[in-house]
């Protein structure tokens, strides 16, 4: 009885994380389609400037408009999403508590001012799949540089222009950003220390 | 014909067939030195410098580069000759407040560059600094090894090529086998390279490499993709140094180091374009230039992110 209802349970969310993950490639296609739209345009527009480079390496339309940035997709641990896929089943509570059974390891290492915030500063109660803002608007995952610019306004702004975290791609065309949770657990944002890699050989081991 | 003049003719001859006579052990040695040489090593001993050469000699001497790597290597080599664009002036900057000192860009650097693994060739440094002494370089350390970076109360200045507008390297070579190009990249022909390391002693930074050994890289580990004055493979002998990348970044990507920094502290970009990520730091940043007292003119700033 209690496996059946579990293996139901399983299956509801398999179709949820279906749906998801269509959304989630729907949502990708109109981005690439939008992209490509300004880029031509811009090439259209181009200034004389960018006329005499190579094609290469025009300017593109990253920095224009709020939702434009050609960030990668959340990186959500596995099977965690949709979040409704287990919530929509739950009362929810409103209620500020320690967490225990589910989400104990994310109580256990948050210290994103533990003192003054909890999960539903920033995830939104009634529709789990989303985050909110203290505007109360709610947002996609894939939007979390809202949520985090909250608060961080100074880092946003740099994010932004591509001066705080990491870019790769073409230093004067189509750049791939990071959210800010590729790099800050968001629920433990202080970078965590790594392991070096060797220090150089020292000159008096040196063979020739 | 008068005897003097005809005296002056016999002791023109005799000069003549003197002077012969003394340069022929001369020839004799040049001719024995070249005798074990194939056609094509002669042609490249007898090579101009990369500078003075026409667009047909630069096609013809990377076509036979590309031939004499892919066979060395077994795998297919390009080596580009793409020249400076118009327009474009690189620049640098790191973040110091956010280097962590994992050493993953020297790593990276070595890989895209082909730099000799043993006897092991860096092209950067990271130094560690105490956030007490701040830049402070008599007590920098460059093989602190520690279990976890960052170390509490330090900071870390990873070191390479600063890519001077005024580059001391330059102006001491005694062959003009180094210079400054169009878009600011300071780059060395290998085959003009004689080796007498001025560079490395004129260099405040110690951002130029001497190959004491002959470069060793496996097989396949070695970057096919490569520039004439980059990382096309070096011998035995030659200086190298850091050059942006410029098989990359002539060509619009980022440098190795940029794209590996876990933590986003490396920037890169043009420094005649208003708009570009480079100009933003230099306008709304706190920046610094490494020994500014020395007026070399870094194109390489140093800032605080936060």
């Amino acid at each position: 009885m209690n496996i059946n209802l579990r293996s139901e349970k399983s299956r509801k969310s398999d179709i949820t994380l279906f749906i998801c993950n269509f959304k989630i490639i729907l949502f990708s296609c109109i981005f690439l389609f939008f992209n490509s739209c300004s880029r031509d345009n811009s090439i259209i527009e181009g200034n004389e400037e960018n006329r005499t480079l190579p094609e290469i390496m025009r300017s593109d339309v990253i920095n224009q408009g709020d939702s434009l940035y050609a960030v990668k997709a959340p990186p959500f641990s596995e099977d965690i999403f949709p979040c409704s896929g287990c919530h929509a089943d739950e009362e929810p509570n409103p209620n500020r508590r320690q967490l225990v059974d589910m989400h104990d390891d994310i109580d256990a290492i948050f210290s994103h001012d533990r003192e003054n915030r909890w999960c539903l500063d920033c995830h939104s109660i009634d529709t789990r799949d989303s985050l909110k803002l203290a505007s109360g608007k709610l947002i996609g995952f894939d939007e979390s540089y809202k949520l985090c610019g909250q608060c961080h306004g100074d880092k946003l702004r740099d994010w932004k222009v591509g001066i705080h975290g990491k870019r790769t791609g073409e230093w004067n065309g189509k750049k791939q950003y990071l959210l800010c949770v590729h790099c800050h657990n968001p629920h433990s944002p202080k970078f965590k220390a790594i392991k070096p890699l060797p220090p150089p050989v020292q000159q008096k081991d040196i063979q020739l | 014909m008068n005897p003097i003049s005809q005296s002056m003719q016999k002791e023109e001859k005799s000069n003549s067939r003197r002077e012969f006579l003394k340069k022929l052990p001369v020839l004799a040695v040049g001719a024995a030195a070249l005798g074990g040489c194939s056609p094509e090593e002669i042609e490249e001993y007898f090579q101009q410098n990369f500078k003075t050469l026409s667009k047909e000699e630069k096609e013809e001497i990377v076509k036979n580069l590309e031939k004499k790597y892919s066979e060395k290597y077994g795998k297919e080599f390009t080596v580009s000759d793409t020249p400076a664009t118009d327009g474009i002036l690189f620049g640098y900057a790191l973040d110091l407040s956010r280097c962590i000192g994992c050493r993953k860009c020297v790593y990276a650097c070595v890989e895209e560059n082909n730099q000799s693994r043993d006897p092991q060739v860096h092209w950067i440094q990271v130094l560690q600094m105490e956030k007490k002494k701040g830049i402070d370089l008599v007590h920098a350390d460059i093989h602190y090894n520690p279990e976890k970076v960052p170390e509490e109360g330090h900071f870390y200045m990873p070191v390479q090529c600063q890519q001077c507008r005024n580059p001391q390297c330059v102006s001491v070579c005694p062959t003009k086998a180094t210079w400054q190009d169009e878009d600011g990249i300071v780059v060395v022909d290998y085959n003009w390279c004689i080796g007498c390391r001025y560079c490395m002693a004129a260099c405040p930074y110690g951002a130029r490499h001497f190959n004491w050994g002959e470069p060793n890289i496996p097989d396949e580990e070695i970057n096919p993709i490569t520039h004439y004055l980059g990382n096309r493979p070096r011998t035995k002998g030659v200086v190298e140094k850091c050059t942006f990348c410029i098989q990359r970044v002539r060509e619009g990507k980022y440098p190795a180091c940029v794209e590996i920094c876990p933590t986003g502290s490396r920037k890169f970009g043009n420094l005649l374009d208003p708009d570009s990520e480079i100009r933003y730091i230099l306008e709304n940043k706190r920046v610094l230039v490494f020994k500014e007292e020395l007026n070399t003119q870094p194109k390489f700033y140093y800032f605080f992110g936060v």
